[in-house]
């Protein structure tokens, strides 16, 4: 890894931030599209959520009866109810915690 | 109206409870790239050059695999793309500012930072200053990453990895969209994504990240289409 490897990455990383922002005006965007941007939370974090849960760090599938799975439902339905980001986590992790060092072990 | 420094510490508000699994991965970051073998200034250099969470593992990862600089810096770009729809989403709300303030404000647009804004700005959309919510959450995210990474290089791994923290992340973003499971077209494109991305996964560039996204966007186009 050089520092030269660094920046370049660097630079690529901050276009993806800048480009949108300060070279498209509102004024390119019609309202069709303005309407499906509505969608972009929706439409990029499961990207993260679902492979974060059903993808093991050997890049393989995990087992049905995986933790993770469990995991995820209590922060979801803990999530859904509460409107609490750190009862969401917590509850996602305790639960996860609660099956891999109580009953699997 | 609230004023910028009200608006400033609304966002830190907004963006703190995710700090809960931020920082675990970024110290979890820090110490794999030591662990790696690589010069701790360098690793360090990546979370103020780059400031991608997984991006900068997967930098990291490619490089030690002997990946040449080519692939794993094309990579962070791919990963990172997903910024580029962030920016979309964002440029709304930031089109007044100066053409330098969009410039430094675009340094520190993240995911959680994003989300938390984005939620912030639909509900106060007549707020003079909204942009410092942005940089609020953002300012926050920049400031415990760089601790967070720095604590990993310093002292290694000391969060167990037992503990299996790294699945924080996925809970702090099933955190971010949980709500919008009331609404069965966004139930659909959420669904979408997460097959698709489960689906290219092995794609190259982990390309998946954006993959996912553009057919799931697709898929919404065609909802708002049927819904007329």
């Amino acid at each position: 890894m050089t520092l030269a490897s660094i920046i370049a990455a660097g630079i690529l990383t901050y276009f993806t931030r800048m480009t949108m922002i300060a070279l498209i005006s509102r004024d390119m965007l019609g309202d069709k599209i303005k309407a499906v941007l509505e969608y972009v939370p929706s439409a990029v974090f499961p990207a993260i959520i679902f492979p974060g849960i059903f993808i093991n760090d050997y890049g393989t599938f995990i087992e049905m009866n995986d933790p993770k799975i469990f995991g995820a439902l209590v922060a979801v339905i803990v999530g859904y109810f509460s409107k609490n980001i750190i009862a969401t986590i917590l509850a996602g992790l305790v639960s996860y915690w609660f099956l891999i060092f109580v009953i699997f072990s | 109206m609230l004023t910028k420094k009200q608006l400033f510490t609304r966002g830190m508000l907004d963006i703190s409870p995710h700090m809960l699994s931020v920082i675990p991965f970024g110290i979890i970051c820090g110490a794999i790239g030591v662990e790696l073998g690589f010069n701790p200034y360098l690793v360090y250099a990546m979370s103020f050059i780059i400031f991608g969470g997984a991006s900068q593992i997967v930098f990291l990862q490619l490089l030690s695999g002997g990946a040449s600089s080519l692939v794993a810096v094309t990579s962070v770009g791919i990963i990172n793309s997903r910024h580029l729809l962030y920016g979309a989403v964002l440029s709304e709300y930031l089109e007044k500012l100066s053409f330098i303030k969009k410039l430094l404000i675009s340094y520190v647009v993240v995911d959680q930072g994003f989300a938390e804004s984005n939620k912030f700005f639909k509900k106060n959309r007549t707020e003079e200053y909204l942009h410092y919510h942005l940089i609020g959450t953002g300012c926050t995210m920049w400031v415990c990453w760089q601790i967070a990474t720095l604590s990993g290089i310093i002292l290694g791994s000391f969060v167990p990895e037992e503990l299996g923290l790294k699945f924080a992340i996925p809970l702090t973003f099933i955190a971010i969209v949980v709500q919008d499971l009331k609404k069965l077209d966004h139930v659909i494109v959420m669904i979408t994504c997460g097959l698709s991305s489960l689906l290219f996964f092995d794609a190259p560039f982990k390309s998946y990240i954006i993959i996912s996204p553009v057919i799931a966007l697709f898929v919404a186009a065609l909802l708002l289409r049927l819904k007329k």
